[in-house]
């Protein structure tokens, strides 16, 4: 197989706050192949986000990124400045933001924001820009197309404020796609037809992308890889079947056991919940974030903890089989 | 927009109505206008006189058309302390009140925005904190004392500046630099909080997403909406330097309409006094109408509202 697309190695953030350093992502490591689809799953302020946002170069001034290996087609986004990072955004890398509602300039219309990366990145004229602008409004499912190039923000409603961001997501055709949570701020009835489109035009185009979702039944469809990520760490990474079809971690058993999934949850059987709450990650954090939740810990949880699995199925765990034996997982 | 621009002119008529009627009523509520005038040694038959002569005695609904009526055609009457037609005593002095509003405000803004700009960029840094301490020297620094302070040093000390008069273009510069110090404070924080609360939006992060340089996302897309309430709030200075600049006028001896005004109210001149009242309001009116117009342009949610 050739490189890989994106590769990342030991990726680690710190962000200095009032009682100490918030240890939010320590040494997360993932490879992404073109045309590849990675889901990073994990509970609210698992730093998704965050991740997203040091590979775009786009944390705050405050928050401190530092990684063994950050690789984009060849190019150290660790040490690329500013000029060369910002030919990568928007150009090569794009990102679609959690939410839709402000994330578009209300001063602009959308046809001034839409051809923004385009006249950016590529030598081509605003009446070309615009055409292409008319294509992706399309391709995203707006009517009208034409006549929404000279509309507000204030004047679109959320689900087509997300396609519009999503059409301008694509404006330059990247070769990586981030998507973090595009349609939580949506409707439920329209947040898989989003997502459904943007992974169809992903798959249209041969973009990569990193689907940051809640949703474990999209995953379950869409995702090539899938990166469970608990408290700043990804417990576990795999192929989807892998991570689905034989979960060794037992937060991501827990995690799919709180969800049904078509053909794998019984009707009627009971969905489970997690107890417990995410521990804080101000100052020094040692072992292994889960074990205060898990039900398997044992006290060798809280020393360093070994990494395990065999090919592209990786876990940390003290036990060697992630204790699935110790649970009856439903079948 | 045109239905909005239409909507706020109305409003601005009315307002306009409102405030002549208000400065109407002064004239009687200072005590009887033709003894006023008869003077103090005048017999009550010459006072009836005059009351007859001028139309005092007719319902004061009648006496108001017929002044506004005549105001509006730019005759607001004759000086009692002058003895000239107030309109031309107005119209002479307006343009040293006009010039001096006009370059105190872009004295204002030219230094308000940047620094607002720039201490928003990095705040708490030096930048930010010289404009800050600026802003409350500015505020705490009264403008008879400001300008004492310049004309002993500029005038007397180094002879580089004429302390008083308008003759000449030099003879504005102390007086723009108080009047604009004046109103900076607060043009700079309003920028300043504005930019800082615009950069840390979704929107600008989108702008950065897409790669765009930082001097783009700074002015392009950050300071285009950060500077909207600006905008308001340098119309209403202006307007409020038109007919407030009484203490600087009066310090460098710009005989501008502020200082008749003062001059107006000492000598009992109803009728100037009135007509000053009535073309500072004017100027406040037009200049918030102005704002509005300008916000509306600007905001493009303002115009669909
Ligand atoms: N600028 C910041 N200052 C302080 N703490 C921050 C900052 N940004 C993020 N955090 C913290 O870092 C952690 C990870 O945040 P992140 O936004 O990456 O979570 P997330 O996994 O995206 O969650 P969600 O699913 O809710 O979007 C959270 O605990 C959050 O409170
Ligand atoms: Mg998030």
């Amino acid at each position: 197989m050739d490189k890989p697309l994106l590769s990342v190695r030991n990726l680690t953030i710190d962000i200095p706050v009032g009682g100490g350093t918030l240890h939010a992502v320590r040494g997360i490591d993932f490879d992404l192949n073109r045309g590849e689809t990675l889901c990073i799953v994990g509970e609210s302020g698992s730093g998704k986000s965050l991740t997203s946002l040091a590979l775009m170069g786009l944390l705050g001034k405050n928050i401190r990124r530092s990684a063994d290996r950050m690789d984009f087609d060849g190019t150290d986004l660790i040490t690329a400045g500013p000029r060369k990072m910002r030919a990568l955004r928007g150009g090569r890398i794009s990102m679609i933001f959690q939410e839709p509602m402000t994330s578009l300039n209300p001063a602009y219309t959308i046809g001034d924001q839409l051809t923004e990366a385009l006249l950016l990145h590529r030598k081509v004229g605003r009446e070309a820009a615009r055409a292409r602008a008319v294509e992706l409004l399309e391709k995203v499912g707006i009517t009208a197309a034409e006549s929404r190039l000279s509309q507000y923000p204030h004047q679109l409603s959320g689900g087509l404020r997300q396609r519009v961001m999503i059409a301008m997501a694509l404006m330059c055709e990247p070769e990586l796609i981030i998507a973090d949570e595009p349609t939580t701020a949506l409707d439920v009835t329209i947040q898989a037809q989003i997502l459904r489109l943007l992974y169809d035009l992903g798959r249209e185009m041969n973009m990569a992308m990193i689907l940051i979702t809640h949703d474990l039944g999209v995953v379950a469809r869409v995702a090539d890889k899938v990166a469970v990520m608990y408290a700043g760490e990804l417990v576990e990474t795999g192929s989807a079947q892998e991570v689905f079809g034989a979960p060794a971690h037992p937060y991501t058993r827990g995690l799919l056991r709180c969800i049904p999934l078509p053909g794998k949850t019984e009707r009627g059987s009971e969905l489970g919940t997690i107890p417990g709450i995410v521990p804080s990650l101000i100052g020094d954090v040692e072992g292994c974030a889960f074990r205060t939740r898990c039900p398997h810990a044992l006290p060798e949880c809280r020393a360093e903890i070994p990494r395990r699995g065999a090919g592209e199925h990786l876990f940390r765990c003290v036990h060697p089989d992630g204790a699935v034996s110790a649970e009856d997982v439903p079948a | 927009m045109l239905t909005f621009i239409l909507k706020r002119l109305g409003l601005a008529v009315l307002v306009a109505l409102t405030v002549s009627f208000i400065s109407f009523v002064l004239l009687f509520l200072a005590g009887d206008p033709a003894a006023a005038l008869a003077g103090e040694t005048a017999s009550g038959e010459d006072i009836e006189a005059i009351r007859r002569l001028y139309g005092f005695d007719r319902p004061m609904l009648v006496q108001y058309v017929d002044w506004l009526y005549s105001a509006v055609r730019g005759d607001f009457g004759e000086s009692y302390y002058f003895r000239l037609p107030v309109a031309s005593l107005i119209a002479e002095r307006l343009s040293v009140t006009m010039t001096l509003g006009v370059c105190g405000i872009t004295f204002a803004l030219l230094t308000a925005v940047p620094l607002g700009v720039a201490a928003a960029i990095r705040p708490n840094s030096i930048i930010d904190r010289v404009a800050l301490f600026l802003s409350v020297a500015g505020q705490a620094m009264p403008s008879f004392w400001f300008g004492l302070i310049l004309i002993v040093v500029f005038a007397i000390q180094l002879g580089w500046l004429p302390p008083s008069g308008a003759s000449s273009p030099a003879h504005f510069i102390m007086p723009t630099i108080v009047l604009g110090y004046y109103a900076m404070p607060a043009i700079m924080r309003l920028t300043r909080a504005g930019m800082l609360e615009v950069l840390s939006s979704d929107y600008i992060r989108t702008a950065r997403a897409k790669g765009a340089p930082e001097g783009r996302v700074l002015f392009r897309h950050a300071l285009r909406n950060a500077i909207i309430p600006v905008v308001s709030l340098a119309a209403v200075q202006m307007g409020f330097m038109l007919g407030g600049s009484i203490v600087v006028e009066s310090i460098f001896a710009l005989h501008g309409a502020g200082y008749l005004a003062w001059e107006s109210i000492a000598r009992n001149d109803l009728p100037t006094v009135q007509a000053l009242i009535l073309v500072f309001s004017m100027f406040y009116i037009v200049f918030t109408f102005l704002a509005d117009v300008l916000n509306a342009w600007l905001d493009p949610r303002m115009r669909s509202s």
